[in-house]
């Protein structure tokens, strides 16, 4: 049995403790917008937040977790899709296949937590997501689009 | 708050609907980015490519696949634009291949793949929007008792120009679709486009920023059970044993089953008991012919075709042989290209359901129509009984058009358990263990130069692995694969860009036991680094400057020189770069377009490179959406230069040694290079946009690589080369 809050809501999941966070997240509790790639903490398309931080849910197994740990998922990203870097996606057409989207997204949110205005050398160490199709710089656009649509909305 | 308890493992649910009606087939329910069906009943069809909605809503079919190209967005700027529709109403759907097969092909090809999507199917899209709007005209010129002539239509409205009364597509649709289509019609002129031509949005963004998209791994249905596979790593070998008793107990297991000749699967309630449980399952295989296979042998074997006898031309003229002992100097080396999985972010997978009476596999597809076909083999029914709904793709780039081994397995497991939907996902390690992988090809090059530094002749062996041997026997001519010469052919989609005097390409054929497939850009990504970093070589080897050279030979090759031109001209080719940084040029004809390519790089005293930046042109003839076409140039450096730097399957008994991103890294954001696009549509032709960049990503970045250092690196990837200054 597991316990988790995910996306501002406790479960309680009747699952193998060794089971990684991110097939629960799909398989329990029907979440799908959470890729599995690699398996193995790299590619970063599972990345979800704990506690506000990215994490690679693939390598994270849910007994290590408990309510009182903040899980969000890229459905719980915003209620509408409407955080800044989904507005900046939007607005540049980022993804294309869109598969390592969700990841790549999460993993720029946790870098704005942290960073609010990453410079390109901080978007370069704090994204590690794999996009084959390569939307790297659309990405990187994406991310200083959203920083500054905040700060232009924030001033107004 | 109360705690929601969820105690199944399997939720029976049908992801972002509740509509499970009776009586109706489950696929027509399913609303998948591009929704997968058409309405069993509703509005009626204006013809095969367009439904318009009593509200206006314009449902454009789309036979090719959407994975990331653009092509779904692009197709239907194509219809819509001879539609005369309002933009902001269009919505997409996949017609089915079963729906395709039972009316005869009107959709033609579902085949994505050669950069084709656009360029083979622009002619019959264009005139099934230009027929639609014709009979919305007729149906509105009908009703109102005036010539058709009178009556113009744009953004949906049909008017009648002497009254200037209006009508709406919504409200003559039903009327048009009894109409009978006129026998042909007339397509606009390109530079009349309105939509086409545009750096429009695409259609498929929204539902991937919010993780609504559904692609083939994350298919759900009522009462689906979840399959992990193991086939035999070892490439010709077969299972010999397994003992399913060691799991049967483990949680979730349903079934341990053999799949075929060389595979086991384990079904389980949730994919990652079967996973689980799958690790644990006591398996032994028959490794058959091939475990002495190794990356040395097959280096060896295709070394020696460097210099055999036998081998098919793919492009001659005037007398190579003669040319270089008549030469004042000749230039000679050796390139080597590595076997490359496709790697696709998401691993291959395919839902099944099968009964005695109809098989039904939903799966992310390059090509419907091939997995109907590996659907209605592995099912043992015909293929009316059969039904492929097409899923969103994570990454195609050739896995998933070709090959449907994923498709057949899914089928064999769920016939194994009749009636109930059984979902096969693959795990990384065995998405990259059972590639279908990019060629392994060696090249020896002989160049002469005259005494002014002219070159006079040029001799090039291909030593090497054919896909067409291996997918598609039937293609070859008189044994011969043509399309290993993409990039050096003398005329057609793969020309070659120069005119050499006295020229000999050939290809000796070696086809180790490794599965080849169709990797995105095919047989150029290899042969134009031969090529263009030969070039370099003899351009350096004249004392001519790089640019110079290629010139000299390119005066019947306008389109090609045009490209090359204008990235020289926009990198600013002959003016310094900034200190450190160096500069490699590449140019390349490929799937009917025109591409070239500068790159700045700077490798430091450690042996470090650093790809600054690159100028990049496309003149794909016609530039459907100038905005995607730089997403695909973009994208394109991502995949050719990952391959660069680090694509690389090694062999060793038999089967293949890298099984995940750990051993096969891809390129990361940290490595991107800025990247601006020139898009230069000359008109006149149609070419693809996914691929032929490509080709020049490598070459480019080795030349400026040469220019830095004064090192030729012939042997990939990069990873297995010291960049220290010679």
């Amino acid at each position: 049995m597991a316990t988790l809050n995910v996306n501002g809501e406790p479960f309680s999941i009747d699952v193998d403790g060794a089971t990684p966070l991110l097939w629960v997240l799909r398989e329990q509790l029907g979440l799908t917008g959470t890729k599995y790639s690699c398996g193995i903490g790299l590619c970063g398309a599972c990345t979800v937040h704990i506690d506000g931080r990215a994490a690679r849910s693939c390598v994270v197994p849910v007994s290590s977790l408990g309510t009182a740990q903040k899980v969000v998922t890229i459905e719980g990203l915003s209620p509408d899709g409407s955080h800044p870097l989904q507005r900046a996606w939007t607005e540049l057409d980022v993804p294309q296949c869109g598969y390592c989207q969700p990841g790549m997204i999460m993993a720029a949110a946790a870098l704005l937590e942290t960073n609010p205005n990453p410079s390109d050398a901080d978007i370069d160490a704090g994204l590690t997501n794999i996009c084959r199709c390569g939307t790297f710089n659309r990405v990187r656009r994406g991310i200083h689009l959203a920083v500054q649509q905040k700060r232009s909305r924030g001033t107004s | 708050m109360t705690t929601r308890r969820v105690a199944i493992s399997r939720r029976d649910f049908l992801i972002g609907t509740a509509a499970a009606g009776a009586g109706l087939s489950l696929g027509l329910y399913l609303p998948f980015g591009p929704r997968t069906a058409l309405a069993a009943a509703g509005t009626p069809e204006v013809n095969a490519w367009v439904v318009i909605e009593p509200d206006d809503t314009v449902i454009i079919r789309i036979a090719r696949s959407e994975m990331g190209q653009g092509t779904l967005t692009g197709l239907a700027q194509l219809v819509a634009e001879e539609l005369e529709c309002d933009w902001t109403k269009v919505k997409t759907v996949y017609p089915t291949p079963g729906q395709s097969l039972a009316r005869n092909r009107v959709w033609g090809s579902f085949s994505t793949g050669g950069s084709r999507g656009i360029r083979g199917s622009h002619q019959y899209v264009r005139e099934g929007g230009a027929l639609a709007r014709v009979l919305l005209v007729e149906a509105a010129a009908e009703a109102w008792g005036v010539p058709i002539e009178e009556c113009t239509a744009a953004d949906s409205v049909i008017m009648h120009r002497p009254t200037g009364r209006t009508t709406r597509y919504g409200e003559v649709a039903a009327a048009a679709a009894q109409l009978v289509p006129p026998l042909q019609v007339e397509l606009k002129d390109p530079q009349d486009w309105r939509l086409a031509g545009k750096p429009l949005k695409r259609l498929d963004t929204a539902e991937k920023l919010t993780g609504q998209q559904v692609f083939g791994a994350d298919v759900q249905l009522p009462g689906m059970l979840n399959a992990a596979i193991k086939a035999c790593p070892v490439f010709g070998g077969a299972l010999a044993a397994f003992d399913a008793d060691a799991v049967r107990e483990l949680p979730g297991v349903r079934s341990v089953v053999r799949v075929g000749e060389d595979a086991v699967a384990v079904v389980a309630d949730t994919w990652w008991q079967a996973k689980t449980a799958l690790d644990k399952l006591p398996v032994t295989w028959d490794e058959g012919p091939n475990v002495g296979v190794s990356s040395a042998s097959i280096a060896q074997w295709l070394a020696d075709g460097l210099t055999a006898d036998d081998a098919f031309v793919g492009n001659q003229s005037g007398d190579a042989k003669a040319a270089l002992q008549g030469a004042a100097k000749t230039v000679e080396a050796v390139y080597a290209y590595p076997y490359q999985n496709h790697a696709t972010m998401e691993p291959m997978n395919a839902t099944a359901r099968w009964t005695a009476e109809r098989c039904e596999v939903w799966c992310p597809t390059q090509n419907g129509e091939a997995a109907l076909q590996t659907a209605a083999e592995a099912a043992g029914l015909p293929a009316a009984q059969c039904e492929v709904y097409k899923i969103h793709l994570g990454g195609g780039f050739g896995r998933r058009g070709a090959f449907h081994d994923f498709v057949r397995q899914a089928v064999a497991i769920a016939r194994q358990m009749p009636g109930t939907p059984v979902k096969l996902l693959w795990t990384r390690e065995e998405d990259m263990l059972h590639g279908a992988y990019h060629p392994t090809t060696q090249a020896r090059l002989v160049g002469g130069l005259d005494d002014t530094g002219e070159l006079v002749g040029l001799r090039m062996r291909i030593s090497g692995q054919s896909i067409l041997a291996s997918v598609r026997p039937a293609a070859l001519k008189n044994g011969a694969d043509m399309l290993v010469f993409q990039g050096l052919l003398p005329s057609g989609d793969h020309a070659i860009s120069y005119s050499i005097p006295n020229l000999l390409i050939d290809h000796a054929m070696r086809n180790p036991p490794v599965p080849p497939g169709f990797w995105r850009g095919v047989n150029v990504n290899q042969n134009a680094i031969y090529m263009e970093c030969f070039i370099d070589e003899l351009a350096h080897a004249a004392g001519r400057d790089p640019l110079a050279f290629r010139r000299g030979l390119m005066s019947d090759h306008p389109r090609s020189l045009a490209v090359l031109n204008a990235v020289a001209e926009k990198v600013g080719w002959g003016t310094p770069a900034a200190d450190g940084v160096h500069r490699g040029l590449a140019v390349c004809n490929a799937f009917a377009s025109y591409v070239a390519a500068c790159a700045e790089v700077s490798v430091d005293d450690r042996g470090r490179l650093k790809i600054h930046r690159i100028v990049a042109a496309t003149d794909p003839g016609y530039a459907v959406n100038p905005q995607q076409i730089e997403a695909q140039v973009e994208g394109s450096f991502v995949f050719g230069l990952s391959a660069l730097l680090y694509g690389e399957c090694t062999v060793r008994g038999g089967r293949v040694e890298q099984e995940n991103f750990d051993t096969y890294p891809s390129m990361l954001i940290g490595e991107m290079p800025k990247v601006e696009t020139i898009v230069m549509p000359s008109g006149g032709f149609w070419g693809g946009v996914g691929e032929p960049t490509i080709a020049v990503a490598a070459p480019a970045v080795l030349n400026a690589i040469f220019a830095a250092t004064g090192k030729r690196v012939r042997r990939f990837p990069l990873k297995n080369n010291d960049l220290r200054a010679a």
